[in-house]
């Protein structure tokens, strides 16, 4: 494992720290010691030295010394947050960001924020002003570093509840501010330290010369531990050295039990002195499904925890602790086992085997600490009892009965069968109440066929007295088979009631995501998204996502949920962080609502936000796994339709630039042939007004006329502005009306209206069809030959109504028929009619297909040359029989 | 003959449409926008108003109803607008017709004709119309003298349309007038137009004697 290769995660960790502000910790054994004074003395030597230094804020508690160092440097006005009729004055975290020193002076680290406040720790804070590029210096007594929190307790028996996560210190630069003990004591005495008045007993205690010494190694330890710890980082990110074995992997087996934080802290202890990564592990067994929500909690408590304070975190769901951890071993291929044990009677480890003893035989080359748990055993914080276990009235109502029933079947068969039968025939009430009722009312049956077959058959016959001894055993028999049935029962009763829980799962997710792998468009694929989770999860949910005016309520699960200007800050505290907030998470808790980011990589593509009716923490921690799952699957689907979204954008523009090119080229021509014959019209008018030179002035115009008309609706098709105004028209006048309009682009061609007046009336928009029919006039009256007929046919049969133009001319390329539809195309061969800019059929195409219409071209079938376009109506649009009597 | 007040900014238009009025006999008086047209309508009370919609500064489809408020004067849009709600909406506030730039001098003329022989008379109570006579007041349709049985619709429309003579009267006032009641069904004006076309025009050429006008209403064509 000596590879010298840089550690990608290493140069990860370190390009994070470029641009981020840096931390300084000066680190204490003890209140009193100096910290603030040091902090204050060092803040007003770099401001000396020109830094932009700010006290954020600093605790002086009436000290001279210390206020004095406060002059001369520039103190923030603190936040005034109203709580339980007191003011309490937290810093001010915005306004240091917005103030943007180089240096902020954070007083005492661990502090815990006034309810309400962003974060709920002060850290929390830091680690923002450090994000936004401020360095900060802060203190924080050796106490209250969260892995040495139960070291402390054990050594001063004062139990800190104020912690800092080890991670906040292992990225800190750390200055130990230390005075021997006899002197921190002397200062004491002489009131030189700064003691809350209530709580000056117990901390009194905590005074003593050995408490001092001890805090004091365990202060300097922790200093010299941070300092290696960097330099590792360093030196892992350069990749060179190869001082990283790899070799030791810890896992620490959690429980449900109260005690598994310290286990945890231990974990870090012992990963820490080995340096190797660890692992907080949980296993999943059958017995879960009987825990209570505070069982849930503490296990999810229990694995922040750990994610705090570095470890990887795992859930394995596995028959039995024993086989779950012995897996996990193997395949993490770790070192060091971490384990409790909680105080179990010698009987309980009897019956049950001890867990320790086990994973010790059976993980060879795993080295296993086990630490005495002593805030609980496990069977007084088990579940409460389930129904059942101690059996129902009617299962014992219903054992008693098959047992009367049994013996009453014994009896009339007495004469047929012999003693050993009828034992036999008692296992049968045993075993089903086993299996039914469970270990209890088995037990009980056992005992009851025991009594009855003792009573009724073994002889003396009418007593309880058993005179053959071999007859002892049938009893025991019995008894035997009842704990046998009723364990196994259980086992396949609880490991069935897991599969089903898993399944339950599997198919929710398999449920959403082809709910949503139905849905093609970005609002409804919102709303599944917060329909579905909110019937999974049985929650209240909202979907938040930017909108012109900042983050806003996009989608809701059908309910009308408002959200309050807190709710709405822990939802873009979501979304400009990729963090969860709100209930339940680190930042901003006050609000009602839990605030999750829909991210796909860096990106938040959206905020879910999650509620509960009532005041219960809106995801329970058993289902915080699955809303994961389905958050990660909504994120993927939204980033899939953003995606597809960019992809014909990119499309739409690239077809429209082309069409703007091809466009340019032919308007130069299009336009300058109409206007140079006007012009060379109009000067001819000087020397004689011919009613020729009219006609050529008066038809150019209109070619132009038409020309830009066309232009127009192109613009209007690109643009995708095409409203379309539907309205019952009927045929004949629509066509009627545009050969009348096409009547000078026709000139030269007789013209023929074959559309019978009885046509039924067609659902279309008039203007839109208009302009299809002028445009297949007009392309009509140019490609066919001058001097003949160009028709205009209206048919409907078999239900089906078709307009067609046909003409006769020159017709279309064989087999290139469809192609007359693209835009600019012209078909060469005749010079002479390429007049148009090839706008025209285009138009028709995408107006008709607006319509719902078909256009067809194709070459004339009945035998004479020339082309013929077609307007296929859809049945939907023609209006069968609108006539009611009397309305006519 | 009549005095005309001309809207339009375009002094390329004002000169060819001025040439034109001029030449059939009209008195003519100009505005360049909407303020100038104002003043210029209070002052000179013209007999008619040629307005272009497309003014600068305001649009002058808000003048449509302070014209249109003078019963006695003929409106006229002349707008290069040639989508059909803008159409209908300045018919719907009182304009008595519409033209569409580019538009023919020869076919503007007859229009402003129409319009103004409106004011000369009030409704007639006979109209003619190709070779239909229609009496308003006896109810009754004639063709070349032989008389046209129509149904109560049919002559509703009919009625109508010759109420207004060689102006375009839209669907909705139709709709509103013949059927009214919630929302009445163009299907049926459909209907009973091509039942009049049947009895009125045929053989002649559909439209000949109502014209339509696409997706705004119908016309009677009278000889100008």
């Amino acid at each position: 494992m000596n590879d010298s290769r840089p550690d990608p995660q290493a140069l990860l960790r370190q390009a994070a720290q470029e641009g981020r502000g840096r931390l300084k910790i000066f680190l204490g054994a003890a209140p009193g010691v100096g910290k603030t004074f040091e902090m204050l003395s060092e803040g007003k030597a770099r401001a000396k030295e020109g830094v932009d230094v700010v006290i954020g804020v600093v605790e002086t508690h009436g000290r001279i010394e210390t206020e004095a160092l406060t002059r001369g440097l520039e103190i923030m006005p603190r936040r005034a947050v109203a709580y339980e009729g007191r003011t309490l004055h937290e810093m001010d975290i915005d306004g240091v960001l917005a103030r943007r020193p180089r240096l902020a002076l954070v007083d005492e680290l661990a502090h815990t924020n006034a309810p309400g406040s962003r974060h709920p720790k002060r850290h929390q804070d830091v680690a923002e002003l450090l994000a936004a590029g401020i360095d900060v210096y802060s203190t924080v007594n050796i106490q209250h570093v969260e892995s040495l929190n139960d070291i402390v307790a054990g050594i001063t028996r004062v139990r800190v509840r104020e912690t800092v996560p080890d991670s906040v210190l292992e990225a800190a630069e750390i200055e130990v501010v230390d005075i021997p003990p006899d002197e921190l004591i002397e200062r004491l005495k002489a009131g030189k330290v700064y003691l809350p008045q209530e709580a000056t007993r117990a901390l009194q205690h905590f005074f003593s010369k050995s408490n001092l010494s001890a805090l004091r190694e365990l202060a300097l330890t922790r200093a010299a531990q941070a300092v290696d710890a960097q330099m590792l980082e360093h030196v892992r990110a350069l990749g060179v050295g190869g001082t990283w074995a790899g070799a030791e992997r810890i896992v620490v087996a959690i429980s449900e039990l109260a005690g598994a934080d310290g286990l945890v802290r231990a974990g870090k202890r012992v990963a820490d002195g080995l340096r190797g990564p660890w692992t907080a592990l949980f296993i999943e067994t059958p017995r879960v499904a009987g825990f209570t929500d505070a069982q849930h909690a503490r296990i999810a408590a229990t694995m922040t925890l750990a994610t705090q304070l570095g470890a990887a975190v795992a859930t394995v769901p596995a028959p039995s602790v024993v086989d779950g951890i012995k897996v996990f071993l193997h395949d993490a291929r770790a070192t060091q086992l971490i384990l409790g044990k909680s105080r179990r009677s010698r009987w309980f480890e009897l019956r049950h085997g001890s867990v320790v003893d086990r994973l010790v035989r059976e993980t060879p080359g795993v080295t296993v600490h086990v630490l005495p748990n002593d805030e609980a055993t496990s069977r007084p914080d088990r579940a409460r009892p389930r129904r059942g276990e101690w059996g129902t009235r009617t299962g014992h109502a219903a054992t008693t009965a098959m047992i009367a029933g049994v013996t009453a079947l014994a009896i009339a068969l007495s004469q047929v069968l012999n003693l050993g039968n009828v034992g036999m025939l008692y296992l049968l009430p045993v075993m089903a109440a086993a299996s039914l009722f469970g270990l209890r009312t088995g037990l009980m049956a056992g005992l009851l066929s025991s009594l009855a077959y003792n009573f009724f058959f073994l002889p003396p016959t009418g007593t309880f007295t058993i005179s053959n001894p071999e007859n002892v055993v049938s009893v025991f028999v019995l008894l035997g088979v009842a704990f046998v049935t009723s364990h196994l029962a259980a086992r396949v009763r609880a490991q069935a009631d897991l599969a089903s829980q898993s399944a339950r799962t599997n198919a929710a997710l398999t449920g959403f995501l082809r709910e949503l792998a139905e849905l093609a468009d970005d609002a409804s694929v919102r709303r599944a998204i917060c329909v579905e989770v909110g019937r999974i999860l049985r929650v209240h949910t909202v979907l938040l996502a930017a909108g012109p005016t900042g983050l806003a309520v996009q989608t809701t699960d059908g309910n009308d949920h408002r959200l309050g200007t807190l709710d709405l800050a822990a939802a873009q505290w979501a979304f400009d962080h990729s963090a969860t907030t709100g209930r339940g998470s680190g930042t901003l808790t006050a609000s009602d609502w839990a605030f999750h980011p829909l991210a796909h990589g860096r990106t938040v593509l959206a905020v879910f936000g999650i509620a509960r009716d009532g005041t219960a923490d809106p995801i329970r921690a058993d289902q915080l796994p699955l809303l994961t799952n389905l958050l990660d699957q909504a994120a993927m689907v939204l980033e899939r339709l953003r995606l597809e979204g960019e992809m014909r954008d990119v499309e739409t523009m690239r077809t429209r630039d082309r069409l703007r090119g091809a466009l340019l080229s032919s308007v130069g021509h299009d336009l300058r042939t109409p206007l140079t014959a006007v012009k060379a019209a109009a000067s001819e008018l000087r020397h004689g007004v011919t009613p020729q030179l009219i006609g050529t002035i008066e038809q150019e115009a209109n070619r132009l006329d038409r020309f830009v008309a066309n232009l127009l609706d192109m613009a209007r098709i690109e643009a995708g502005a095409l409203s379309l105004a539907i309205e019952p028209v009927d045929l004949a006048d629509a066509v009627t009306g545009a050969a009348h309009d096409a009547r000078t682009a026709l000139t030269g061609h007789a013209i023929r209206l074959d559309v019978p007046p009885d046509l039924p009336l067609v659902r279309c928009d008039p203007h839109l069809l208009h302009h299809c029919l002028l445009n297949l006039l007009d392309n009509a009256g140019r490609y066919g030959d001058a001097g003949t007929e160009i028709r205009v046919a209206g048919t409907h049969r078999h239900g089906a109504l078709q307009l067609s133009v046909i003409d006769r001319g020159p017709g279309l390329p064989p087999g290139q028929e469809d192609l007359v539809f693209d835009t600019f195309r012209r078909f060469d061969g005749s010079d002479r009619a390429a007049t148009g800019t090839g706008l025209g059929l285009a138009i028709v195409k995408a107006f008709a297909e607006a319509m719902g219409i078909a256009v067809e071209a194709r070459n004339r079938d009945d035998g004479e040359r020339g082309a013929a376009f077609s307007l296929r109506f859809p049945a939907d649009a023609i209006i069968r029989d609108p006539i009611v009597e009397g309305q006519v | 003959m009549a005095q005309i007040l001309i809207v339009d900014d375009e002094p390329a238009i004002r000169r060819l449409l001025r040439q034109a009025l001029e030449r059939a006999g009209h008195g003519v008086a100009e505005a360049a926008d909407a303020r100038a047209a104002l003043a210029a309508f209070e002052r000179q009370r013209p007999d008619a108003v040629l307005l272009d919609l497309g003014l600068p500064g305001r649009d002058g489809l808000e003048l449509v109803p302070v014209i249109a408020r003078e019963r006695s004067i003929a409106l006229l849009v002349v707008s290069a607008r040639e989508t059909t709600d803008d159409k209908v909406a300045a018919l719907d506030l009182g304009a008595d017709d519409y033209i569409t730039k580019p538009f023919d001098s020869e076919e503007l003329l007859a229009r402003l004709r129409v319009a103004l022989r409106r004011y000369d008379t009030d409704a007639q109570m006979v109209v003619e119309a190709e070779d239909v006579t229609i009496d308003l007041s006896r109810h009754m349709v004639c063709r070349m003298g032989a008389e046209i049985h129509l149904t109560r619709k049919e002559f509703a429309v009919l009625a109508m349309l010759a109420e207004h003579p060689g102006r375009v009267v839209t669907h909705k006032q139709i709709l509103a007038r013949v059927w009214g009641g919630y929302d009445p069904k163009i299907e049926y004006l459909r209907i009973v137009i091509r039942n009049l076309r049947q009895k009125l025009e045929s053989p002649a050429p559909i439209g000949s004697l109502i014209g339509n006008e696409l997706g705004i209403g119908y016309r009677l064509r009278i000889k100008s």
